[in-house]
């Protein structure tokens, strides 16, 4: 009989800071109604100086151990994603692991595929427990991603991060399908040395975006043979606040199913965190029975979807620590562009 | 900033680790080896609850050269119910709007980074309640 395994426990983590997508554009000379009407993102999370891929992801972990209500010790594995680990070389997960006490006995390594790096590490977190060589693991995704001055990226390039314990008992949302839809597309890179990555303008559209994304929505429609009015809520990887509620629509889902998992808006695209927080932030009000719909992309590029089934147990652990839309909109501090640039190293300094 | 201490002080600076006399129950934060009040040796390992409660804070606009960019920063001691206290960086938080006997948050965050190339020291700061 196959193991039925899931999400056992959750948790985001943003940072407080946002900056304005007015206050950027006047720093460029830009149109700031055009960019927010273009990208449908008002502000966008800010990491401040002392704020990495890791403290983000240690925080998250933390608010995850806690709705699963083991301790970091029961944890075997650790895998995260993300596409600014603070070292080059040397991984981002022992630094979890050891923060939340998961050390030694414990898996881990750093993944890497732009956006959807995250979503891998669950994937593999899961497949991990159902052969039932592990009975918790925990898989991040966490970013603080980058983006040009004065470049469209810089308008949407956010911070967040959010954390999932896997586990064949107590769990809240059980996995029901999986699936992934991979190509070669060169739409969004970062060579070796350089500051800030590059982008294929609107190649990044439909001849990657929505191409993956509707390519592992359609593998997963097949293979659970489910249709869109079967889900309660859809989650898809935003970059923007447009993409993923046009993909929803072509694939024949309702604003009503993806607005609640649809942060960027008033968040930013946090790359590796995207989909996951959405997918936090959907779990934080998800009632027992309901499906989930989620697709994540990454540039380069792919896509991995998931059919979650939500269980009786939600109820015990939305309220047990913060949830994401608390992080999302209380207690923030608006910085202005000087302050921006200092935080996120922009401008360069003799040693 | 040296590897070795960097991995010497994770069990505090990470996991709020801090030692209980297993004779008179008294807490060290950091860690112990000898109790300071029955000099006993041994220790039972507990972590300092996330919340404290500030005491005292001071602003410091003339900063080691390590933490220049940073100035100023307020600097504030916190009681945890265990009965230890933290000295740590308060953040998120503008000075002005700091006051003594609020509850702060433990995060973990970066702490001290060796230059652009060294290692980087992660550890706890204070911020305001969520």
């Amino acid at each position: 009989m196959t193991r039925k395994v899931g999400i056992v426990g959750y948790g985001a983590h943003i940072p407080r800071y946002r900056i304005k997508v007015e206050e950027i554009a006047k720093t460029w000379g830009a149109d700031a109604p055009s960019y927010k009407r273009g990208l449908e993102l008002w502000e966008k999370s800010v990491p401040p100086p002392d704020c990495d891929a890791i403290t983000l992801a240690v925080e998250a972990a933390k608010r995850a151990l806690k709705r699963a209500g083991i301790k970091g010790s029961q944890i075997s594995s650790m895998y995260i994603g993300s596409e600014s680990h603070p070292y080059a070389v040397k991984p981002s997960g022992t630094v979890v692991a050891e923060a939340i006490g998961a050390v030694p006995f414990c898996r881990c390594a750093d993944y890497e595929f732009a956006c959807k790096a995250g979503t891998e590490a669950m994937y593999t977190t899961l497949m991990l427990v159902k052969s039932g060589d592990i009975e918790y693991g925990m898989a991040i995704a966490a970013d603080t991603s980058q983006g040009a001055p004065g470049d469209a990226l810089e308008y949407s390039a956010s911070a967040g991060a959010a954390a999932f314990v896997m586990g064949a008992e107590n769990i809240v949302a059980e996995i029901e399908y999986t699936t992934s839809f991979m190509t070669d597309t060169p739409d969004f890179w970062r060579r070796e040395h350089q500051f800030y990555p590059q982008h294929g303008g609107r190649y990044t559209g439909e001849p990657a975006y929505f191409k993956h994304t509707t390519g592992a929505a359609k593998s997963l429609f097949e293979k659970s043979g489910t249709k869109p009015s079967d889900f309660q809520w859809a989650v898809f990887h935003q970059p923007n606040g447009k993409f993923p509620m046009r993909v929803g629509q072509m694939l024949g889902f309702k604003k009503e199913q993806m607005e609640r998992g649809r942060l960027t808006p008033r968040l930013g695209n946090t790359y590796s965190g995207a989909s996951p927080i959405g997918l936090t932030a959907i779990l934080d009000v998800a009632k027992p029975g309901d499906r989930i719909f989620m697709v994540s992309y990454g540039s380069g590029a792919g896509s991995d979807g998931f059919i979650w089934r939500v269980t009786e147990r939600i109820k015990e652990v939305q309220n047990i620590t913060t949830q994401t839309f608390t992080l999302l909109d209380e207690k923030k501090v608006y910085i202005d562009y000087g302050t921006y640039a200092k935080f996120r190293h922009k401008i360069i300094k003799n040693d | 900033m040296f590897p070795a201490r960097v991995a010497r002080e994770m069990p505090h600076r990470y996991r709020l680790e801090a030692a209980k006399c297993k004779k008179c129950g008294a807490v060290f934060f950091p860690h112990r080896l000898i109790c300071r009040e029955c000099g006993h040796r041994e220790f039972d390992t507990i972590n300092v609850s996330a919340i404290g409660k500030l005491i005292s804070y001071t602003v410091i606009h003339t900063p080691a050269s390590q933490f220049k960019d940073e100035s100023p920063f307020a600097l504030g001691i916190c009681e945890f119910l265990e009965g230890v206290k933290i000295t740590a960086q308060v953040v998120d938080i503008a000075a002005a709007d700091i006051k003594t006997g609020m509850d702060l948050q433990i995060e973990f965050r970066r702490v001290q980074t060796d230059g652009h190339a060294g290692v980087i020291g992660y550890g706890y700061k204070f911020v305001p309640l969520i």
